[in-house]
């Protein structure tokens, strides 16, 4: 029974792992195409890194497969730091190096800020941070 | 068998949180473009901005254009061809939105044909000549030159008229309220201040048609 109810919770980790990824590529969809705001270079890659998310992470529900881990924890870590660099890129930590002005978007440019402060770049960093966090509890959970 | 609905009805949600969502956003972008319309009428037509059709039609078909856009080109006819089958009831108004790099080279150029009065001999024939010098991965604005005389201009003035600071204040403004307006794409066309909300020449016609019969309803 515990061992079911165990199977269970773990199934549950992982299927709100793969909401977050859902969300998260419905919503940078949304910004794009309905809202029409341009994603920069650095959006780009951190969409490499999430869209494979939903369908790894959808694979590894049907039948549930631990090891789904393995391949889903390096593209959400690789995915993380290129957040993390963007957030800084963002609040001005890092000075965006000077290029010639194209008609492309500036990585630093202000879309929306959601109750005064929450950036795109911020939303995609937690996402991130939060199916990393749901990986590694499930990682935890399956090798002991 | 549960987890396989749970796992159905989440992917269902997302899709339909994902068309509600934008349904709503742009009946509310609509919304607020067709109010701005009413109060900041210059925002879609400047005082310098080219016009083509009768000064009495009711409906206005604002076009942010760039010279080097290759849809532009192609829709150039389906716009003549709307205004000459509507006569006196369609205005045309080209603002100037030159995404593509260098392309306000040509709006130059285009600017300094205005003032010998060969505007659309000089659009017709850059549109005409356009994959000659406006390839994505070679463009060459040079070539434009070769082209010119075949709308009858004056290659001299044009030379000289076309670095008047007052064009470059005139892209910039026109710049500006493209950014006001959400014109991220050329074309992007507003008829009546009413923002074409999928790009499309079947919906083009059908907002302009909609216009039409809203404005001469006999």
């Amino acid at each position: 029974m515990t061992q079911s109810n165990r199977k269970k919770a773990n199934w549950n980790i992982l299927f709100l792992c793969w909401l977050v990824a859902g969300i998260s590529a419905t919503g940078s969809l949304f910004f794009s195409h309905v809202m029409e705001f341009a994603p920069c270079v650095l959006c780009w890659y951190q969409r490499i890194f999430l869209f494979p998310l939903i369908i790894i992470l959808a694979a590894g529900l049907f039948p549930f497969d631990k090891s789904v881990v393995k391949y889903a924890l390096p593209l959400a870590i690789i995915g993380w730091f290129t957040a993390a660099y963007h957030n800084l890129l963002y609040a001005g930590v890092i000075p965006e190096s000077i290029q010639p002005c194209t008609q492309g978007v500036s990585c630093t440019e202000e879309y929306i800020e959601l109750f005064g402060f929450i950036s795109i770049p911020m939303l995609s960093l937690l996402s991130f941070s939060i199916i990393i966090a749901f990986l590694i509890i499930l990682l935890r959970r399956t090798t002991q | 068998m549960k987890t396989h609905l749970i796992f159905g009805l989440s992917v269902i949600g997302l899709i339909l949180a994902f068309a509600v969502g934008s349904s709503y956003y742009k009946g509310k972008q609509a919304e607020k473009i067709g109010f701005l319309a009413q109060e900041n009428a210059e925002l879609f037509v400047r005082d310098h901005s080219q016009t083509m059709g009768s000064d009495d039609a009711k409906v206005y078909l604002i076009e942010f254009m760039d010279p080097a856009c290759e849809t532009c080109a192609a829709f150039s006819p389906l716009v003549k061809q709307m205004i000459v089958t509507n006569p006196g009831k369609i205005k045309l108004v080209l603002r100037y939105a030159p995404f593509h790099d260098g392309a306000d080279y040509f709006v130059k150029i285009l600017e300094a044909a205005k003032k010998q009065g060969k505007y659309w001999e000089t659009l017709n024939v850059m549109y005409k000549t356009q994959p000659y010098w406006a390839s994505h991965h070679n463009p060459q604005p040079q070539r434009i030159w070769q082209f010119l005389p075949q709308a009858g201009v004056d290659m001299e003035r044009i030379r000289k008229d076309m670095n008047d600071p007052a064009i470059a204040k005139l892209i910039d403004q026109d710049l500006a309220d493209a950014k006001t307006l959400n014109v991220r794409k050329t074309p992007g066309f507003f008829v009546n201040g009413k923002p074409l909300q999928t790009f499309g020449s079947k919906q083009l016609l059908q907002l302009v048609q909609s216009e039409l019969k809203a404005n001469y309803p006999n």
